[in-house]
Parts: C-alpha cells; structure tokens; sequence
C-alpha cells in the first residue's frame, strides 16, 4: 500500500474529475514534500501539466528549459547522474519521439535514471491534429533497452505509477491517456506493481488484455459480451515492458481467443508486446489485435476518433463477438 | 588570473607529448579498423592542459561528488581521453591494447566505466553540453562547487541540439561550465566551409550570451588562461583554433585522417618527428 499518498474515496473522485495530467500536478506537490532531491522538468508546459501550483511552491525544485526535449533529456540525465529524483514532463510526441535518440543514449544505453511524464497520449488531442495525437510512443520506447512503460488505467492508477516510478531501477515512461471525467477503474487503494498485470475480472472462455483508458471500455465490453453468453477475463496490462510474460502465458492456457486493446497504434504497442510472448507458447491462442489502424486518417473530438476507430465498449464487444463466432 | 609557471608549462608540455605517444600506439593497435586519428590530435594541448593541471579529478576523488567533470563531447576523439586518463593512473598502458578489440572497455567511442574515469558514453553527437548543464545545476544546488568542461567538435555545431545547450547555460548563468570548441575547420566530408559554414562563430557565442574567447587551441599559456578568467553570471566558450592532425606532418590539415589506418611505416615516422616536436 502507498507511503507517499493518500488514497482516500475523495482524491480518487478528484484526481477522476481533473484527468490524468492535472492529476501529476496535484500529486507532485506531495512528492514535493516527501522525496529527496526531487526535481521536475518541463518545456513550457507548466500549465498542461498541472504544474503551476508547484511552479509557485517549490520554484528550486522545478526547472524550466523552453521548447527544446533534446536537451531537456540531457539536463536530466546530468541532474540524475549526480543524485536527483527527476520527472521530465511534455506533452507525449515531444517527451519520446523528438528526443529518441536522447532517451536511447542517455537513459537506455548509459541508465541514467529518470521519471518521463507524457502528457495527452494517444487520441485525446484529436482536434489538434496527429503531430498532437500520440499513437507512436509505446512501439518507439518499447525498442530501447533498460526503459519501463506504465500506461495506467485511470488517474488512480497514474498516481500509482508515479508514486513507483521513484524507486524503480530503471528509467520510466508513464503514458497519460484519457481525459478531465476520466472514468474510474479503481475506486479504492490496491496493490499495484510495476511488472505485474491485474486481473480485474475472471472468465472461461476469452482474455481481454487492455490498457490506458481501453481498460475501462474492455470492462463495459465484458458486460454485453456476458449479456450475449460469451464469457471474458479483463486484464489490466499497466506495465507494457516488462510484459508479465508469466501471467500472460498461464493465461494462454485457458483462453480460447487472445484480444489486446489500445488507444495506440496497432503496430508495437501492447498487442505486438502480447504477441511477442503469445507466439511461443505452444498451442497458443489466437489473438485480435484492436488498436488505432496503422494510418493518420480520422481527426475530431477524443469521442468521435475513438468511435471511428471503434475504440468504445460497443464496437470492442462488436469486434470480439465477430471474431468469437468464426473460431 | 593565475598564470602558470614555467614548471608547470614544461609539466604540461611533457603530458601532451605523452598523450600523442599513446594516440600513435593506439592508433597503430586498432589496425585496420582503423581510428578517428586528426580530431584526437586537434585537441591534445587542450585535453593535457585539463588533466595534468586544470581539473579536480583524480583516482582518490573518482567518487566524491566535488570531483571536476569532464565530458568529451565529440566522442570520436577518444583516444586523446584514454591516453589523459592512462597518464593520470585511471587506465592501465595494457589495458590501452585493447583499444576497439571484441569486449573492451575502451571502444571506438567512450563507454560511461566510473572505475576508469570515463563519466559518460558518448559518440552521438550534439549531447554532451545538455548533459554539463544538468551537472552545472546540480553543482550550484548542492553547493558541491565543481566546475564542467566539455569539448565540442566544430562540425558537432552542426547539430540542433548543442544551440538549444548554448541557449540554456547562459540564461541559467552557469559560470561553472566552460566548453571548448574545436576549431579544426574540417568535418568528416570535407571543411566547415564545404560541408556547413558555421560563419562567425564567436558572435555567434557571444549573441547566446556566452563569456567567448578565442585563442590557439595548440598553446597551453592560452588554454590555462583562457580557463581562469573567473568570470561570473556566464558560461565560458573557448573557440580553440587548432589543427586537425596536429604534430604530424603526414596528418596536419590532411582530412583523410579523419578516421584513418596506421601503418607500421607510418607510425615510424611519426615517432621520429614526435622526438622532435616542440
């Protein structure tokens, strides 16, 4: 159970109402009282990341270095080499991809050790555009050795991995998805690992593995897949890498049909981390990958994108019972 | 400004000329994987210069957190680091032999080893100065009071990245951090000049808002000078106009060095006009 963080019934309706990234802004100023040595970077994005309370607070132990994640990366790896406790917070495309090869030398291939924050990944910033919309970060990081991915369910399970990220070993990507009146997976404290998925509902027939925001959706799509005779366990995957390959091979075992599902791209995200696993087992279950298509096609509200991506309870059970029916 | 005896430059002038001993040794281990030859010679002056004199570093320090810290930047030129940190008692002359064979320490670009003084790995370039700035932050933060040098190649300023660097060390005043430029002029294709022009690169600095001065990356009084000015509020950009492949005549300003094949006969030659050189 937490030592950092209280949580009560209250945070966790509060954290749900603000979403995910005023959520890390909320919680750094408690990290602020309790870790060593703390620092947050970030590249003009205070605001976006909830940050200005903390901004005001602790002004020595956050650090501003504009629009530029090369060397925000760089920073942070110095920083952390001499003893600091840093987060580095941006929005997701700029936090991974415009820094890569920083990430990679800095933090994969030389372990120096921080927390990456992503803001707004996958589809939430639909409206933007795609060099905003974020489908990308999960397949990119997944690559580079020595580097954790969380992509919590819920803004209770952001602050979980936060709260972990700390005294991990290595360095962490958190993936923030969804938006403000997220809906709530955990409505109370749990325990929560870095590595270890949990299995929210228990089922004979089909494993429903999700993560980000889908886990909440696969959980909607377990109600009328029952209600249609079809019975599902719903997995929390909220560490993509390192997969819980144990977990995920027992599974295989009882399940007649594998199904992943992520507001991420269908090509290296937690489908290709499952299958990955999956195809060495014997005899393993067959496996529908549902994700965002490997295209930058559909633009919009957060609502609209995922229904036509068919990313909501409806479409996912749709899709499951589909491909349920010509095993 | 404390300026150095006549000891003390003599000291100095004795490492370099032992730094490029052991770059021609190296260079001639490597056989035909060949080695990055002309920009580990540009910066051999200014490499001494640091650690036979300038830095806080040694074996007995190697772990304390008020160590100086040195990143070398353009990660190619490595065998002017290992050559420094073998003199300074960090790397055995044997261990020097296993330069870029399978499994060794020292390959052809630095790999972060505590135990043999390498801090940090580098050889992709445009990231060691974010890396100076962390460090310089944490310096002031923690009252540790150690200060960061770090050598960029020329043709490294090519990179976007080094000016995002140069933007933030000078609006977060980090008069602990002092970084050489390279000025060998050449670049792995071709010159500055051919390949991409870095026109005048002191205004450059000093419009970031860098303390810049410019000098003979060859002369140590330069170097140590230029290292001591103490000035305050603002990084210090120390534009080292040297020669690429300096020392030897077969090398000097000759870019087929860049990443070249010692020969025997070569490496002969090179220790007679080594005796030489003043």
């Amino acid at each position: 159970m937490s030592e950092l963080i209280n949580f009560d019934e209250k945070s966790i309706k509060t954290w749900s109402l603000i979403g995910s990234r005023a959520t890390f802004g909320m919680v750094s100023l408690d990290l602020a009282k309790n870790v060593k040595d703390l620092m947050i970077l970030t590249c003009d994005v205070s605001t976006s990341a909830g940050l200005d309370r903390f901004r005001k607070s602790f002004p020595e132990k956050y650090l501003d270095v504009g629009i530029a994640e090369q060397n925000l990366i760089g920073i942070a790896a110095g920083l952390s080499s001499t003893g600091y406790n840093v987060f580095t917070t941006t929005f997701a495309p700029f936090q991974t991809m415009r820094c890569c090869e920083q990430i990679k030398v800095n933090l994969g291939y030389m372990k120096k050790k921080i927390n990456m924050v992503g803001l707004a990944s996958g589809l939430v910033l639909g409206n933007l555009g795609y060099t905003h919309c974020c489908i990308e970060d999960i397949s990119v990081i997944r690559s580079i050795p020595n580097i954790a991915i969380l992509s919590p369910a819920d803004c209770t399970e952001t602050v979980k991995a936060i709260e972990a990220s700390l005294s991990y070993k290595s360095s962490v990507y958190i993936r923030l998805t969804g938006s403000q009146n997220n809906p709530i997976v955990y409505k109370n404290d749990y325990n929560y690992e870095i590595g270890k998925l949990i299995e929210l509902k228990s089922g004979k027939d089909i494993t429903i593995f999700s993560t980000g925001t889908m886990v909440y959706e696969s959980l909607e799509a377990e109600k009328i897949l029952k209600s249609q005779g079809i019975s599902c366990s719903v997995i929390d995957v909220h560490t993509i890498k390192p997969i819980d390959s144990v977990a995920i091979v027992e599974l295989s075992k009882k399940s007649k049909l594998f199904v992943s599902v992520e507001e991420h791209s269908i090509v290296g995200g937690l489908g290709s981390a499952i299958a990955e696993v999956n195809s060495s087992v014997n005899s393993s279950p067959e496996h529908l990958i549902i994700g965002v298509p490997d295209k930058y096609e559909i633009s919009g509200d957060y609502g609209y994108v995922k229904e036509m991506y068919g990313l909501s309870s409806k479409l996912i059970a749709k899709k499951i019972f589909d491909k349920y029916k010509t095993l | 400004m404390k300026k150095l005896n006549e000891n003390e430059l003599v000291k100095i002038k004795n490492f370099s000329k032992k730094i490029r001993k052991h770059i021609l040794d190296m260079a001639l281990y490597a056989g035909a994987s060949s080695s990055h030859f002309g920009g580990a010679l540009s910066i051999v002056e200014i490499i001494s210069t640091l650690f036979s004199h300038q830095m806080n570093l040694n074996k007995k320090n190697k772990y304390l957190e008020t160590r100086d810290r040195f990143i070398l930047s353009k990660g190619h030129a490595c065998l002017a680091y290992y050559a420094a940190l073998c003199e300074i008692g960090f790397i055995k002359k044997d261990e020097l032999k296993t330069f870029e064979k399978n499994d060794s320490n020292l390959l052809g670009h630095p790999v972060a080893n505590k135990e043999l003084g390498i801090e940090f790995s580098n050889g992709s370039l445009g990231m060691g100065l974010s890396l100076g700035i962390g460090l310089c932050i944490s310096s002031k933060k923690k009252r540790n009071n150690f200060n960061v040098y770090t050598i960029l190649g020329d043709g490294e300023c090519n990179e976007g990245s080094v000016w995002e660097g140069m933007m933030a060390a000078s609006h977060f005043k980090l008069d602990n951090l002092y970084i050489f430029i390279d000025r060998n002029n050449f670049q792995q294709t071709g010159s500055n000049d051919e390949i991409m022009c870095l026109n005048d690169l002191k205004a450059k600095l000093i419009s970031f808002g860098w303390n810049t001065i410019e000098i003979d990356g060859h002369n140590i009084n330069e170097i140590s000078n230029a290292l001591n000015l103490n000035v305050k509020n603002k990084p210090t950009a120390i534009i080292a106009n040297t020669i690429k492949g300096k020392g030897f005549s077969f090398s000097e300003n000759n870019n087929n060095w860049h990443h070249a094949v010692l020969t025997k006969s070569t490496y002969e030659k090179a220790l007679t006009e080594l005796e030489n050189y003043e």
